[in-house]
């Protein structure tokens, strides 16, 4: 039943260290894999060049372009020179709008961090403790609500709900904004800011204004919830299941036969074991909170990788799109090599 | 050990002719549910079948047709709210919603089946081959389809879709490219899955005995390995089934979807509707929305049920709770999450205790 543990793992005895370098060495590979991957990919098709201008441009100048950003020549070489500029993080230039890939992954990954962090605190907020909740009332009628809600947020397509809470709140209640992260007034300070993150949140602290916090908040509210509430579900499913799990285990028992409380059972014994499998399964959500950044920034406007990666899709800039790609395979890949580390400092059976 | 998972597993025993029918999959949990739980399977049985009938029915449902622009009384016209006419009103594009709705189920279903299908085989054949002769095609195949597992399925089905029609579609080649791109995605899910099945069940003494008596590697494979390592597919195929529409619907949302002339696709008219909901128009919106998340609730409460089901400890009762062993040796997907693939937490929990 166990899906092979690594054999690197077998042999390291419970040595931390050798176990955390090998693990550490283990993201390259990964990354290499989707690196390359993706660059087969996007290549079959042609060259980017004729992708995004081949309706504008003459043929003679299609050639004339291609020859000077060097696609005419064996696909080989382009890898092999693709790998090399990778590694020294250069992901080339935009073909649409003439700018470096590694400054669009900076200005706009900044964005996307914001959101992903919104939605994860309302993710943990609202899931973990829901999750315990559910695991407490197991099959009764408590849960079951609380089972329903997470598969109903589980089945419903996030721009959908984004579309709905703007419905909702900012075209029928009118107390929130439709989309973007600020009014133009923000936007204006932000870009004025000196030595700004790209985090409005954290800018907008800095610059100390009130109304601007206030501002960068409300609009943050509906992505926020929108991917948050995603995420919650699942969190929810998780926290429930482990719980359960670790509900059945015999020091459980041994714990309601000395007379311990179910609420205590729950908040204290099962709690805490719950959540070594809840962290791992948690860095493997990663991809999908990522995955869904990319919808919700298209539906609220929210200038991140995900908003810049349909613009750029539609343009069918695919330079940009393998650059801002290959980030996202990247942050996947650490987020994953992090997620493990925390779970062996928590959990030295993990170690093996 | 698990008493209940060997009832779905047994191989060609003495036969039981009445009730054979109850041993089939989904009929057999449903027999086996209890309350809210049977509630659960139920409602997402009738859920998704309304779903295939709606695909198999919708030329006799739908009003319109799903690119219909006019009637004999002349042009729909755009955005026109709900009336006796056009019960959901028309889209931007001048449409009929709900025709559109009711023709979206046949794409969503055409991409199911093909995506499924086609996971389905590859995924099976590559994992049993993997599992079954380990080796270094073994390690090379588990580092890949571990790094596609780790890759957001979004992401990866734009990739496929741009490589594939170079993000232009028609009907089928639409339906071709998503299914194709959904299926890329669900190969290390069947891998996994199969793989893991398969290096446990290679270790029975039945198979070894199988060697003994001199049987060739292919009929071990089909005959002995696979026909016991297949009583995961049908809950990985409800949480495929599901994935795949809302790939689908991503991918339309994102423009990377069918025409609207050539089919009905919820994404793209949920894409279309984007702008229509800022200035209050709801019915644009609403009715494709909803379908792609009826669609799901059911396939996804089908597939909930029957990963309870396939768990002793989440099944209701106590008695039984207590009597079987920990998640990793029973669940089918560990920690019954719908992401959470068989390598992640199956593995660690094992590891703890061996």
């Amino acid at each position: 039943m166990k899906p092979a543990p690594s054999r690197s793992r077998k042999r390291l005895g419970g040595n931390l260290w050798r176990y955390l370098i090998i693990r550490f060495l283990l993201i390259f590979p990964t990354i290499f894999i989707l690196v390359t991957l993706v660059f087969v990919l996007m290549r079959t098709t042609g060259d980017p060049i004729t992708a995004a201008l081949g309706d504008r441009l003459s043929a003679d100048q299609l050639a004339e372009r291609i020859a000077a950003a060097g696609y005419d020549r064996p696909i080989f070489v382009q890898y092999f020179e693709y790998l090399g500029q990778v590694f020294t993080g250069d992901f080339g230039t935009t073909l649409s709008d003439n700018r470096p890939v590694i400054e669009v992954l900076f200005v706009y990954g900044a964005a996307t961090l914001e959101l992903a962090f919104y939605a994860l605190v309302v993710a943990f907020a609202v899931g973990v403790p829901l999750g315990m909740v559910a695991a407490y009332f197991r099959d009764k009628v408590p849960d079951a609500f609380l089972r329903v809600f997470a598969i109903i947020f589980y089945a419903v397509p996030v721009y959908f709900a984004g579309m709905l809470m703007k419905l909702v709140f900012s075209v029928w209640l009118k107390v929130l904004p439709v989309s973007g992260r600020g009014t133009t007034n923000t936007e204006l300070e932000m870009q004025l800011l000196e030595g700004k993150t790209g985090i409005y949140l954290w800018d907008a602290l800095r610059i100390g204004d009130p109304g601007i916090l206030g501002d960068v908040l409300s609009h943050a509210v509906l992505p926020g919830l929108t991917l948050g509430l995603l995420t919650a579900g699942i969190f929810l499913r998780l926290v429930r299941t482990n719980v359960i799990g670790t509900l059945a285990t015999d020091y459980v028992d041994a714990a309601r036969s000395r007379g311990v409380s179910e609420y205590q059972l729950v908040r204290k014994h099962a709690y805490r074991p719950a959540l070594i499998p809840i962290i791992t399964v948690m860095g493997l959500q990663i991809a999908l909170l990522l995955g869904g950044a990319v919808l919700t920034e298209t539906t609220f406007e929210w200038k991140g990788l995900g908003f810049q990666l349909t613009e750029y899709l539609q343009a069918r800039d695919f330079v940009a799109v393998q650059g801002i790609v290959v980030l996202l395979a990247v942050i996947v890949a650490v987020t994953n090599f992090i997620v493990d580390v925390i779970a062996v400092l928590i959990d030295p059976r993990v170690r093996y | 050990m698990v008493t209940i998972t060997q009832t779905t597993t047994q191989g060609p025993g003495p036969a039981r002719k009445q009730g054979r029918w109850r041993r089939l999959p989904v009929v057999h949990q449903l027999h086996q549910s209890v309350g809210i739980q049977r509630g659960m399977l139920v409602a997402g049985l009738v859920l998704t079948a309304l779903f295939v009938l709606a695909a198999i029915f919708a030329p006799l449902i739908a009003p319109y047709g799903f690119s219909q622009l006019r009637d004999e009384d002349g042009a729909f016209g755009a955005q026109q709210p709900p009336s006796p006419e056009h019960l959901f009103g028309t889209t931007v594009g001048g449409y009929d919603v709900l025709s559109r709705v009711i023709w979206g189920t046949q794409t969503g279903l055409g991409v199911i089946v093909v995506a499924v299908l086609l996971s389905i085989f590859a995924g099976v054949a590559l994992g049993l081959v993997s599992g079954y002769f380990g080796g270094w095609l073994d390690r090379v195949l588990v580092v890949i389809c571990d790094a596609i597992y780790a890759f957001p399925t979004l992401l990866l089905a734009i990739v496929m879709s741009i490589a594939i029609s170079g993000g232009q579609s028609s009907l089928w080649g639409g339906i071709l490219a998503a299914a194709i791109s959904i299926t890329v995605v669900f190969i290390p899910q069947y891998f996994r899955v199969i793989r893991a099945e398969t290096v446990r069940i290679k270790s029975e003494a039945y198979v070894e005995s199988a060697k003994v008596v001199g049987t060739s590697n292919l009929r071990i494979m089909f005959r002995h390995v696979l026909r016991n390592a297949t009583r995961t597919l049908p809950l990985i195929f409800t949480l495929n089934a599901s994935e795949a529409i809302l790939t689908l619907a991503g991918l339309g949302f994102l423009g990377f979807g069918i025409e609207p002339t050539s089919a009905a696709e919820w994404g793209v008219d949920l894409k279309a509707a984007l702008s229509d909901v800022s200035s209050g128009i709801w019915w644009t919106s609403i009715p494709p929305g909803l379908a792609i998340l009826l669609t799901v609730l059911g396939v996804t409460l089908v597939g909930e049920s029957l990963n309870d089901l396939a768990d002793p400890r989440l099944r209701g009762r106590r008695a039984v709770s207590a009597a079987s062993g920990t998640v990793a040796e029973t669940s089918v997907v560990p920690g019954g999450t719908l992401s959470a693939g068989p390598g992640g937490l199956a593995g660690l929990e094992n590891e703890g205790r061996p």
